[in-house]
């Protein structure tokens, strides 16, 4: 007895929880208005399946429960209904029917990217994204992982003059232009990721050795997050990103000040060591466990940490200084601080970018530090 | 039925101490206790890696300790030692061990050595597991899907040691499967006693012997995909790893595929979805049948869908896989395949609800879990065809609502099963029952709470919220009240998980003061009650086999007095009219 009840409770309270609830998807920034359809004919259909059986099953709990001063009625015999199980079996299947023909129809059109969507690349490493998008002549160049280093990042091929005019964005902010359609070419230079912005309702892993794909076309002006979706490691909760969806002649704006390949190619003696410390940190993607604006992160941050005074795991103290930075780059696991989990690995970098780097963290201490 | 003879006609080896007795015994019922206790041991230290995940999740920072890296090596040792050494070792080698030999009417498995070595395997393979908890490094952080590359690269924590020691592990723990399970097949097939025909086993035996046979063909391929992956990692090969970056340095891998590892681990891992379902829907239909005083209804479909969510449920596994990367037209096929699967799955539910329907309904504490199993099964079953259905597991797939559905679906699900069983079946392991006061406080706390826990769940999925983050600060489309439900459903799993000490000490109570049971307490038909003694001794019948005269479900048969029929009542003793019989009577 109060089971059945407590059974029409919940099933009430969970109706109840469904409409009063604040926590529904965020607000639709794309084309795939069609994919919240498919999901509520789901729900519709699912829940009318959970109130009725729940409902029927509240009700023989209540009506046949046994009652101990022997009112009750026997069981009736009765092993099978074939006739009674068919029309289960097929009420069943048309069910199932109306959640799958909408959804392998939606699903069709997200297999078949249009033609006239606009080609980019989303490139994904331990915890940080970057972006490439085509130049002048609209192709994106071949890219492996044999050419990756620091200078290049994108391990785009030098060779390929389709890659000259590619677009790189290194750091974790993408444009796109609002009511073109995109379709997202995704790398990964180390393990699995997954780009994942809520608003857009799709998203796809990016796998090391091949490049997937999704595509869609942002309806709605303003910014909203990146986040990885597949387990990437200790840092996977911290690899963030933004997307901005812009007017058209904005995006071509933002396009026209991110540099080429080509122009990324030239040595750094035009910009100072310390703009050349920060590329290196930014292509090695430092930022994903090393905040530069005092907030705390997965590794310690960055700002005024030149020139301080360190507790470390082992209890004894140290001062930061080159040495101690350039320990700490080459060979992590030496001094750990006090805190932080010892899950950095080595970064093999040469004397000049280890110069560079260093410069570049002393940039953030005291009066010079900076904010981004 | 030339084994029953033979069996009938046999000495066994009687224990003499108290180390064969109850250490290095060959009797399946003491092999199913210790294959129960030590799987309900590593259990419990898998609940308590929830609640430091919980803590984490619902109270940031409030336990300093819990770093990233500890975080994820605490998800990573709880799933693996849920999904495979409680849920897998439990239902198949505890109560499987326990029921098979008893439901068909034999006396033992027919490879009793066999068995033995397979509960201590097992045992090693716990240790080895456990043991990466004390290594450099500690447990692996890879997630209990161990998806390489990151699985074996840096950035992981784990990696060194804590990696090699769970596929070791684990590769270890599949051969004690395939040693109980080569077993518990054969007897199913060869042991059964004299008119114990395969559509006269009760669903308990039926859901067992699928899930057996599903073990015995998925869990080579986790084997596989765990030596390719050790050797990937020591040895250098490139089975998974392409050509690479790991943090800054290119590796020495190259040409190997990860999404060959999603595949194998998939290849098995839905079946064991299954492997973990049809036993727990088997004892649910007999524990129904039971406490409802009624035939399960349609006992043939039933057997047909078990054997239907068999063969199907190894052309879904892709279904885990929509967004992995692979070949999208895969998704047409894989949301067909699994949305199909839902018909005899759907059968299943409207067949233990239908025999409720015009019952004689007992509410007691096991029948109170199997109850509470359905609305569980159905809320998981349901939310299994949002994700099963390829473009709506886009949004979903990755979020909260998968960690919702699947704990609902295999974790809260079958564990209201098993504990609806041990409620049911404690009195024919010890011989007495237990505390029913208890019992009813552990089952209310356990189910209102489970429920409070996952149904709302799903609703952060909905809004998004990526699974295996450490924390949630500063995504702006998180809104505040997202971090307190978190919170609510913190103190929720921390409530239940304390209540589960009423069930453990009522476990070790009543072994000492429990009320005597006598043979068949809740007056059931099937062959285990019908033993001579309880519990039953080594050898299970005395010196005669029972003999098997009727189906498992004769409840509350027209014209008999008692509303239960014993599978042993011949019809010619119902015919003679001993107690069971007062013809004139007729049902109401």
């Amino acid at each position: 007895m109060v089971f059945g009840i407590v059974l029409v409770i919940i099933v009430v309270g969970s109706v109840l929880f469904h409409f009063l609830s604040p926590w529904q998807a965020t607000p639709l920034a794309s084309n795939w208005g069609s994919i919240d359809d498919t999901l509520a004919i789901t729900l519709a259909i699912t829940g009318t399946f959970f109130v009725a059986l729940m409902l029927f099953m509240a009700y023989a709990v209540i009506r046949f429960r046994h009652r101990s001063d022997g009112s009750g009625a026997r069981a009736l015999y009765e092993p099978e209904n074939k006739k009674l199980e068919w029309w289960l079996i097929i009420l069943t299947s048309i069910g199932i029917c109306g959640m799958l023909a909408p959804g392998l129809i939606v699903y069709g059109h997200f297999v078949n990217v249009p033609d006239e969507a606009d080609v980019f690349e989303v490139v994904g490493q331990q915890w940080q994204w970057s972006f490439r998008f085509p130049g002048e002549d609209g192709q994106l160049g071949t890219a492996d992982v044999k050419f990756m280093s620091g200078d290049n990042p994108f391990g785009l091929n030098p060779g390929d003059p389709n890659g000259q005019d590619d677009v790189l964005v290194r750091n974790n902010e993408l444009h796109l232009p609002i009511d073109r359609p995109v379709k997202a070419l995704l790398r990964s230079k180390d393990v699995l990721h997954d780009f994942y912005v809520p608003q857009f309702r799709v998203k796809m892993d990016m796998v090391p050795g091949l490049v997937s794909y999704l595509w869609l076309t942002p309806t709605k002006l303003g910014t909203y997050e990146i986040l990885c979706a597949e387990y990437c490691g200790t840092g996977h909760y911290n690899m963030r990103g933004l997307v901005v969806v812009d007017k058209p002649a904005d995006f071509r704006q933002w396009l026209a000040a991110q540099p080429t390949f080509a122009q990324t190619l030239i040595k750094g003696s035009a910009v100072g060591l310390v703009e050349q410390g920060k590329q290196i940190v930014q292509g090695q993607g430092c930022f994903a466990c090393h905040s530069i604006d005092g907030s705390k992160s997965l590794g310690p941050g960055w700002q005024g940490l030149y020139g301080k005074t360190e507790m470390l795991a082992d209890g004894s103290s140290i001062t930061v200084d080159d040495a101690y930075l350039r320990e700490s780059i080459v060979e992590p696991g030496a001094k750990i601080v006090k805190g932080y989990p010892p899950v950095m690995v080595a970064y093999p970098l040469s004397d000049e970018q280890l110069l560079a780097v260093i410069a570049y963290t002393k940039s953030l201490t005291g009066e010079h530090s900076e904010k981004e | 039925m030339a084994y029953a003879e033979i069996a009938e006609a046999e000495q066994l080896h009687e224990p003499h101490s108290f180390w064969t007795r109850y250490v290095w015994s060959q009797d399946h019922k003491v092999i199913a206790v210790q294959y129960s206790m030590i799987a309900i041991f590593v259990g419990l230290i898998a609940l308590g890696l929830s609640a430091l995940m919980r803590m984490q999740i619902g109270f940031p920072g409030a336990i300093e300790s819990i770093d990233a890296a500890s975080y994820y090596q605490y998800m990573t040792m709880h799933g693996m030692i849920m999904v495979v050494y409680l849920l897998t070792a439990l239902l198949l080698g505890g109560f499987g061990n326990f029921l098979i030999p008893l439901m068909i009417g034999a006396r033992d498995m027919v490879f009793p050595f066999v068995n033995m070595l397979s509960v201590h395997v097992y045992l090693l393979s716990v240790i080895v597991l456990l043991a990466s908890f004390f290594v450099p490094g500690g447990p692996t952080a890879a997630g209990w899907t161990l998806y390489p590359p990151q699985s074996i690269t840096a950035g992981t924590a784990g990696t060194d040691w804590g990696i090699v020691l769970m596929m070791v592990s684990l590769a270890i723990f599949i051969v004690a499967t395939t040693m109980g399970g080569l077993n518990y097949v054969t007897t199913v097939l060869q042991a059964r006693t004299y008119g114990m025909t395969l559509m006269r086993m009760p669903l308990s035996v039926w859901g067992i012997f699928m899930a057996t046979v599903l073990a015995l063909l998925a869990f080579p391929a986790l084997f596989v995909s765990a030596i390719m992956l050790l050797f990937d990692k020591l040895l250098g090969t490139s089975f998974f790893m392409p050509e690479m970056m790991s943090l800054g340095k290119a590796l020495d891998h190259e040409g190997g595929s990860p999404i060959l590892f999603q595949h194998l681990f998939w290849f098995f891992g839905h079946p064991e979805v299954y492997i973990v379902a049809l036993p727990a829907f088997g004892l649910v239909s007999d524990i129904i049948s039971t406490h409802a005083r009624k035939n399960i209804f349609g006992y043939k479909m039933m057997v047909w869908a078990i054997i239907a969510i068999g063969v199907l449920s190894f052309v879904v596994w892709a279904h885990h896989m929509y967004v992995s990367g692979m070949n999208p037209y895969f998704g047409f096929f894989f949301a067909v395949s699994t949305l199909v699967i839902a018909v005899p799955t759907a059968l299943k539910v409207y067949n233990w609800i239908l025999t409720l329907w015009h019952g004689d309904i007992h509410l007691t504490v096991p029948m109170l879990f199997a109850l509470a199993f359905i609305l569980t099964f159905v809320v998981g079953g349901l939310t299994g065809l949002f994700l099963g259905n390829v473009i709506v597991d886009l949004p979903l797939s990755d979020t909260y609502f998968v960690v919702a559905h699947f704990h609902m679906v295999m974790g809260v699900a079958p564990i209201l099963v098993i504990f609806g069983s041990i409620y049911h079946w404690y009195p024919k392991v010890t011989g007495r029952m237990l505390n029913d006061t208890l019992g009813m406080l552990h089952f209310w706390i356990t189910f209102i709470g489970t429920y409070l826990i996952y149904f709302p769940m799903h609703y952060l999925g909905f809004l998004g919220m990526p699974r295996r983050y450490y924390e949630y600060q500063d995504y702006e489309f998180i809104p505040e009240s997202a971090h307190d439900l978190n919170a609510f459903i913190t103190v929720m799993a921390l409530t239940v998980g304390a209540a589960q000490s009423l069930f453990l000490f009522n476990m070790f109570y009543s072994y000492f003061k429990g009320k005597p049971s006598g043979n068949n307490p809740w007056k059931a038909t099937s062959l285990e009650w019908q033993t001579p003694e309880t519990p039953a001794p080594h050898g299970n019948w005395g010196p005669k086999l029972p003999v098997v005269h009727r189906w498992a479900y004769d409840y509350s048969v027209p014209g008999v007095k008692e509303d239960y029929v014993p599978q042993t009542v011949s019809m010619e003793e119902l015919a003679a009219g001993a107690e069971y019989v007062e013809l004139e009577e007729k049902p109401v």
